[in-house]
């Protein structure tokens, strides 16, 4: 059995030592479309900061982790996709014959239709290159501005800021992380940056790009203009599958499949941000861009394709956050159901803040700020779908008292 | 033979030496907040419950790990952080059910349970049977399989 690979972050390289293990007999090739060995995106803020060493990102630390392992590694980035003749082209001709095919080849920051957005101080900061051509435009007496305030415009504000650069940010949207926190949390976390020295502005466009004495000149719809030596562009992402285009596979935001991660397409899988898969809070069908579903994804479609016959319960939508020291999390349905209770607790003065929200007597979703203690149980309590019984009361009195919610009905 | 820490959560009394113990162990100080073990009470039901990571054999937090920091004691089967490969992005904080792998302020990495390399601190404190370091198949796993089992993201079927 041949085994491809293509796409080389954690859903393709979980699902290289998976298939390697259940398939002792198969061959495994893993494509990487980087000339960096693969990494894991989360690290590349500490890498930012001057932390670790690229080396730090690595996903895998020991020696040759792929050859060395029976796993074929080769570089290239996928062109075209012939499903029936099971073959995959690569942008340099090479090509690779396939009896399994897993995509994992995950997603590319998207540029917003504005003027000036070619110059070369713009920047996006998606790849490990991508981290290592900004960090000679960051530091102190720099003027950066990060257009986006989403969880990937926030996982690098940090390192922006601690850079000594001034800071602004510009969010489109009324609050910051909005796909990730409520107004309130939002609100709390984009007065926590402001006072830590970041220029934080909320519905806020920008409008132009323009170069002016060596420098950017950004305007802003709100009347500002503002001047930088390097813009980071941070508005959103989109699947890597434009190679697969004309192979006949079902696609949407991403590539879509079903509960056992497999496409439309019987020899065809599909893991990590590429892949529309099973949402646990909702029973549709979405892209839950994190690292844990990118993992969950990997090993199940490599289980699959191995031929066993492993069911996914779905993703469950969850992130965590560290903006200049403010810790927030966020899981499932944050937002709420219809009809379900809501159990909130802000706290100003400390920036803590926690929601939780109730379907019936299950735990369906919940924001955290400025706790991290034991924040884990959360995913627990949702995913379990425990029933809290006596502690729905209490916590809707207190929703901080998940985790003794958690502890009392889990340990008897 | 591979030893699991096994909770009787009925011999319990509260007293937190096993957090003491941890505390001492792992940071140097004696401080409950700094333990990986941590006693939860119940006063209403009069009953206290010691709580730390169960080296689940899901490993949510190793699988999650971005950076590979996470690795299995053969010895002792204990899920380990580095300190040094941890870059302190806490998805493993998420990742894990169980809430028993926590972000440190101090120290900016993720802090859990490594069985004190085989010799739990906690264990060795405690003044009853609450707390054993004993045979993993003999130990109440089956509990703790369970929830695991009912978080599980796969759940395989006719293999």
């Amino acid at each position: 059995m041949k085994h491809v690979i293509v796409g080389a972050g954690p859903a393709g390289v979980t699902a290289a030592e998976t298939l390697r293990k259940a398939d002792p007999d198969g061959e495994v090739t893993l494509v990487g479309g980087e000339a960096d060995p693969p990494y894991g995106r989360m690290a590349i803020p500490y890498f930012l900061i001057g932390n670790i060493a690229d080396s730090g990102t690595f996903l895998r630390k020991s020696d040759d982790p792929y050859d060395g392992q029976g796993i074929r590694y080769v570089q290239g980035i996928a062109e075209d996709l012939a499903a029936d003749d099971g073959k995959l082209t690569l942008a340099d001709g090479q090509q690779l014959d396939f009896d399994k095919l897993l995509i994992s080849t995950g997603s590319h920051p998207i540029k917003p239709p504005i003027d000036g957005l070619d110059l070369p101080a713009v920047h996006h900061c998606w790849t490990l290159q991508d981290a290592r051509d900004i960090c000679g435009l960051i530091g102190e007496g720099k003027d950066v501005v990060l257009m986006g305030a989403g969880f990937i415009g926030c996982i690098i504000m940090e390192a922006l800021a601690l850079s000594g650069s001034n800071l602004t940010v510009i969010e489109a949207q009324d609050r910051m992380v909005p796909r990730m926190m409520n107004k309130t949390a939002g609100d709390m976390i984009a007065n926590w940056c402001r006072s830590k020295g970041v220029n934080v502005m909320t519905s806020a466009k920008v409008t132009g790009v323009a170069e002016d004495g060596g420098k950017l000149s950004i305007t802003v719809d709100n009347g500002e203009t503002l001047p930088a030596d390097l813009l980071v562009v941070a508005t959103g992402v989109r699947s890597n599958m434009d190679f697969a285009s004309g192979s006949g596979i079902d696609m949407d935001i991403g590539i879509k499949v079903d509960d056992h991660l497999q496409s439309s397409i019987n020899s065809i899988y599909a893991a990590g941000d590429v892949a529309q898969g099973p949402d646990f809070s909702t029973g549709g069908w979405d892209v839950h861009a994190v690292q844990p579903t990118s993992v969950d994804h990997g090993r199940i479609a490599a289980l699959n394709m191995a031929g066993h016959d492993v069911t996914y319960q779905g993703s469950l939508n969850m992130n965590v956050l560290d903006t200049v020291g403010l810790i927030s999390c966020s899981f499932g349905l944050w937002q709420g159901v219809e009809g379900g209770d809501s159990s909130e607790k802000v706290d100003t003065a400390n920036s803590r803040y926690t929601l939780l929200n109730f379907d019936g007597d299950l735990l369906v979703g919940a924001v955290t700020l400025g706790r991290t203690d034991h924040i884990g149980v959360l995913r627990g309590l949702i995913q379990s779908r425990i029933r809290l019984r006596g502690w729905k009361d209490k916590l809707m009195e207190d929703p901080n008292l998940f985790v003794e919610a958690y502890v009392d009905l889990t340990r008897t | 033979m591979v030893k699991a820490l096994h909770i009787v959560v009925d011999d319990c009394t509260g007293c937190q030496q096993c957090e003491m113990a941890c505390s001492y162990k792992h940071e140097g100080v004696f401080n409950p907040a700094k333990s990986r073990i941590k006693v939860f009470e119940f006063k209403d039901q009069g009953r206290s419950v010691p709580y730390t990571c169960t080296q689940c054999s899901d490993a949510w937090c190793m699988q999650a790990c971005p950076v590979d920091a996470i690795s299995v004691n053969t010895q002792t089967g204990a899920k380990e952080v580095s300190g040094d490969l941890c870059v302190g992005c806490k998805v493993c904080t998420i990742a894990c059910p169980f809430g028993t792998i926590n972000y440190n302020h101090t120290s900016g990495k993720v802090d859990k349970c490594d069985l004190c390399g085989g010799e739990p601190a906690c264990v060795e404190i405690c003044p009853t049977p609450a707390l054993t370091f004993i045979d993993a198949e003999t130990t109440g796993m089956e509990k703790m399989r369970y929830w695991a089992e009912k978080t599980d993201q796969g759940q395989t079927a006719q293999t």
